[in-house]
């Protein structure tokens, strides 16, 4: 007698192995949308879309412009890969050249 | 032809345009509704309904100026450090653009052409005066779908013009065509479109 555990059933379910099979689809890496150069493209547009669509201040409109135009491309946004995919629309739809990727840096 | 947007009260802007300015952004706007297309529309004997539920294009369009204004989503041009594509083979990259592409190009496409009929019925509102031409007085919304517009257009001329950088600038090759060359009218009407759009831009700074 006195050797029954209550707190050992004899049959144990291990979910060990079926928990492990929930592998996570993708790796927990930000997406991000790049604008690229083009030269059709005013400085001032793209400014005033980086203000307008993101409603980034001034500043750092201008200075991802400058970014665009001197180094041929630059992040503008970065969070979900459906986030992504709604802002390189938007700047599809403003005439930018944008494309999203998963950011590795 | 040196007429510029200058803001008025409320959000919006105006400028005075002469009939041949008229004549002509009407010209380009229509041009440019007839490049957009109406999409993908049935053919005869499909169900109209169908279209309803159609879904968008998967590849991109073979003309340069369209594949332009409907740029692949993955992928991008290669770069100094490779293609934007952060090493997705070339494949996987086309088949999600082709995703993206179904799911957002007719969308893309209405909202090209509202902006573009926004133009045409815009200037269609105008009663210009023989000498004097008309002012044209855009509200806040109309002057987005204007700047929108005027951008869609230089991108078409541009691309058909193959302007690059190097063509940009006072001391840009566009600046010094000789008359002779064909694509003198066309250049001019860029010239002129992009100091339009600079003008509308300055009224909608934040």
């Amino acid at each position: 007698m006195g050797q029954v555990s209550v707190a050992t059933p004899l049959e144990i379910e291990r979910p060990d192995s079926a928990e492990e099979t929930f592998a996570v689809p993708e790796p927990d890496v930000p997406w991000v949308t790049l604008v690229h150069n083009d030269p059709v493209n005013l400085m001032s547009y793209v400014t005033y879309v980086f203000q307008a669509y993101f409603g980034y201040p001034k500043g750092k409109a201008h200075k991802l412009m400058m970014d665009v135009h001197q180094k041929g491309r630059a992040v503008v946004s970065s969070g979900s890969r459906e986030e992504m995919e709604r802002d390189v629309q938007a700047m599809h739809g403003y005439g930018l050249w944008a494309t999203l990727t998963q950011d590795r840096n | 032809m040196a007429g510029h947007f200058e803001a008025t009260p409320g959000g919006g802007a105006a400028v005075a345009l002469d009939e041949v300015e008229i004549s002509i952004l009407r010209s380009l706007a229509v041009q440019l509704l007839e490049l957009i297309g109406p999409g993908d529309e049935p053919a005869d004997g499909e169900d109209p309904l169908a279209a309803l539920f159609a879904e968008g294009p998967s590849k991109p369009p073979t003309d340069p100026a369209l594949a332009r204004l409907f740029p692949d989503a993955y992928g991008g041009p290669e770069g100094a450090e490779g293609p934007a594509g952060a090493g997705k083979p070339e494949e996987e990259l086309r088949e999600l653009s082709a995703e993206f592409r179904r799911f957002t190009e007719m969308d893309l496409r209405t909202g090209k052409r509202d902006d573009a009929l926004a133009v045409v019925r815009t200037l269609d509102a105008l009663s210009p005066a023989p000498d004097d031409g008309a002012v044209l007085t855009l509200t806040g919304d109309e002057c987005r779908s204007w700047l929108r517009s005027l951008n869609d257009l230089r991108l078409t001329i541009g691309t058909r013009l193959e302007v690059s950088d190097e063509d940009q600038g006072e001391e840009g090759s566009l600046y010094r065509l000789p008359d002779s060359d064909p694509r003198k009218p066309m250049v001019m009407a860029y010239l002129w479109l992009g100091a339009l759009q600079e003008s509308l831009v300055e009224t909608l700074m934040p």
